[in-house]
C-alpha cells in the first residue's frame, strides 16, 4: 500500500509551518505538506467533517492562501482601474465591502489563478491561492502601475466558518457578522484582535472568512471551536465540499490552459468587460464566449462506486472526448462524481459518457452543477 | 493458521497451501474512509510486491500489493456492497482476496505480528 502523505514526507525538509501549527496537531490532525506548508487534510476523518460542514458548522484553516493589499497614492488611486488590465471583472463599479471572483489572465486569455478581490474604503484586498502566490506577487508586480503599493499579509492567518450554523456561532462572539450577506464584508473586532471578515467561502455552503493577525489565530481558533456548532476540518473534506459545489480549484480545473469561456466561468467576465475588451486575452476569451469554447467544464455523476480522479480520459462511444480534472466520492450523495473538460459536442447534460479507470470503462453521465445546491445568504433573502 | 505481515501494510493469513489477504488497521487509519476497492477476480495471477487491488478512500486511490505470488481463488463480495468494512473490520470480515501460493518460501521474508508492531511504532 502506498499513500500521498509518503511522497510528501520526501520533501518534508523544505516546508513550512503556518501559525496554527502546534494547535492543528493538538486537535489531533494529521499533517501532511500543502502548497508548501505543513497542512491539516483531517482530524476525526473526512466523511465526518464533511458531513459536518453540510448539517452545522466546520472550521478551516486556509491561512497557506496569499492575502494581498493593492493600494494607491490616494484613497481612489486608480486601483480599480489597474486591477481592470489584468482581470475580467468589473472592479469599477465594486461598492466598498463588496467583493468578486475573479482571474489573473495571461495574454491568451490563460487562468494564472483565480482569486477573491474586495473594495475595502482605502484600499484592495485580494486572497490568491497559497501554491500560486509567488507567482501572482510576481506578475502583479511587473503589471500594476509603479505607483500602486502592493502589499502581502503574510503576518496574517486566514480562518474559514463554513456551515449552515456558522453564522450561530460567529455571531455570538461577533456580534454584526449576521448583518453581512454574501460577498459582502467588513472589519470587527473578534476575542480583542481587529480581524476582518467576509460572507464569502468555498463549500456551497454559507459561512465567513476570517483574516485576522497571526498572533490571534489561536485564540480566535479555540474561541470558535469552543462554540457548540463548531468542529475543525481539514483540507480533505475542503476538497469534497468544493467539488460537491461545482467549484472549480485552481492547478487542476483551471491552468493556463483553460480560459474563462472553457471554465464556464462567465459570471466573473460580466458584459462591459466584454464588450471594452481591455483585459488580457480579450479578443481569444470574447471569441470563446461569442462561438463556443473548443472545450467545456462539465460536472459528470458516475453510476456504481468506483470514483475516477484526475488524469482519468474521458469516452463518448469510441471517442476521447476530454480528461477528469478532479473526482472524488461525494459523501452527502454517496455517489462519485467528477469535474472534467470536455468537446463542446459530449457537453450537453445527461449525455451518457465512459470514463476509463484502471483499463475499465465506468459509466457516467453529464450532471449540472453544483451537484449539491448553494445555500448561501443572499441580500434580500 | 500463520499470520504475516508487509512493510506496505498488507497481512496475509496462511493455512497450508491457501491464505487470506487484507490491510492492516494501521493501514486503514491511514488511508480513512473507504468508499470502493478494487479487488483482482478469480483467476488472477498476482507477483509479490506486484498490483494487487486498489483502495479508494474520499481522497485518494492506493494500491495493494501482494505480500506473495499465487492465483487468487475469491475476492470478498462484501467489500462491494459495504466498503466501509475495511474500515471497521480490516483484519477479520473486510479480508480483499483469497491466494493460493505459488511459493510458500516467499513468506519466509515477512513480519509477524511482533515484528510489524515495532515496525509501526518506528514510523
Amino acid at each position: 500500500m502506498n499513500t500521498d502523505e509518503q511522497t510528501h514526507d520526501d520533501i518534508a525538509d523544505i516546508i513550512q509551518t503556518l501559525p496554527l501549527d502546534r494547535w492543528h496537531r493538538d486537535q489531533g490532525a494529521r499533517m501532511v505538506s500543502f502548497a508548501g506548508y505543513s497542512m491539516p487534510i483531517q482530524y476525526e476523518g473526512i466523511l465526518a467533517e464533511h458531513l459536518w460542514t453540510r448539517e452545522s458548522a466546520g472550521l478551516f484553516d486556509v491561512s497557506h492562501m496569499g492575502q494581498l493589499l493593492v493600494s494607491g497614492p490616494t484613497n481612489e488611486g486608480g486601483v480599480d482601474v489597474a486591477l481592470e488590465t489584468l482581470m475580467p471583472g468589473d472592479f469599477i463599479n465594486l461598492g466598498v465591502d463588496r467583493m468578486r471572483y475573479s482571474l489573473l489572465l495571461d495574454d491568451e486569455g490563460g487562468i494564472l489563478d483565480d482569486l477573491m478581490v474586495t473594495r475595502r474604503a482605502g484600499d484592495f484586498y485580494l486572497v490568491v491561492n497559497g501554491a500560486t502566490k509567488a507567482d501572482d506577487i510576481g506578475h502583479l508586480h511587473e503589471h500594476l502601475p509603479e505607483e500602486l503599493t502592493l502589499n502581502h499579509l503574510d503576518d496574517h492567518a486566514l480562518l474559514a466558518l463554513q456551515g449552515p450554523k456558522a453564522v450561530d456561532a460567529l455571531s455570538r462572539v461577533c456580534p454584526g457578522v449576521e448583518a453581512l450577506v454574501f460577498m459582502t464584508a467588513g472589519a470587527f473586532d473578534l476575542a480583542g484582535a481587529p480581524v476582518w471578515i467576509s460572507r464569502s467561502g468555498y463549500t456551497g455552503e454559507d459561512g465567513f472568512e476570517i483574516s485576522l493577525p497571526a498572533e490571534a489565530a489561536e485564540a480566535v481558533a479555540s474561541l470558535l471551536l469552543a462554540q457548540p456548532e463548531v468542529k475543525p476540518v481539514g483540507l480533505g473534506a475542503r476538497d469534497s465540499l468544493r467539488l460537491e459545489a461545482g467549484l472549480p480549484l485552481y492547478g487542476h480545473d483551471l491552468d493556463t490552459t483553460t480560459d474563462p469561456a472553457m471554465a464556464g466561468l462567465g459570471f466573473a467576465v460580466p458584459k462591459r468587460r466584454r464588450a471594452e475588451a481591455g483585459f488580457p486575452g480579450a479578443v481569444t476569451v470574447g471569441r470563446h464566449f461569442a462561438d463556443g469554447p473548443p472545450r467545456k467544464r462539465i460536472g459528470m455523476i458516475l453510476s456504481g462506486r468506483q470514483p475516477a480522479r484526475e488524469g482519468a480520459l474521458i469516452f463518448d462511444g469510441d471517442t476521447q472526448v476530454g480528461t477528469i480534472t478532479s473526482g472524488g466520492f461525494s459523501p452527502s450523495l454517496q455517489v462519485p462524481i467528477a469535474m472534467g473538460y470536455v468537446v463542446p459536442g459530449s457537453a450537453g447534460l445527461n449525455r451518457p459518457l465512459q470514463i476509463e479507470v484502471r483499463g475499465k470503462r465506468l459509466d457516467a453521465v453529464v450532471a449540472p452543477m453544483p451537484f449539491v445546491p448553494h445555500r448561501y445568504v443572499r441580500q434580500g433573502s | 493458521m500463520t499470520t504475516y505481515f508487509t512493510e506496505d501494510h498488507e497481512w496475509i493469513s496462511v493455512e497450508g497451501g491457501t491464505a487470506i489477504v487484507g490491510i492492516t488497521d494501521y493501514a486503514q487509519a491511514q488511508l480513512g474512509d473507504i468508499v470502493f476497492v478494487d479487488l483482482p477476480a478469480p483467476g488472477t495471477t498476482v507477483a509479490k510486491g506486484g498490483d494487487a487491488a486498489v483502495v479508494e478512500s474520499v481522497k485518494a486511490a492506493s494500491d495493494v500489493f501482494a505480500p506473495v505470488t499465487g492465483t487468487v481463488s475469491e475476492a470478498n463480495s462484501a467489500l462491494e456492497e459495504d466498503p466501509a468494512l475495511v474500515n471497521s473490520a480490516p483484519e477479520t470480515d473486510g479480508w480483499f482476496f483469497k491466494l493460493a501460493l505459488a511459493d510458500p518460501a516467499e513468506l519466509e521474508g515477512l513480519m509477524d505480528a511482533a515484528a510489524y508492531k515495532a515496525f509501526c511504532e518506528g514510523l
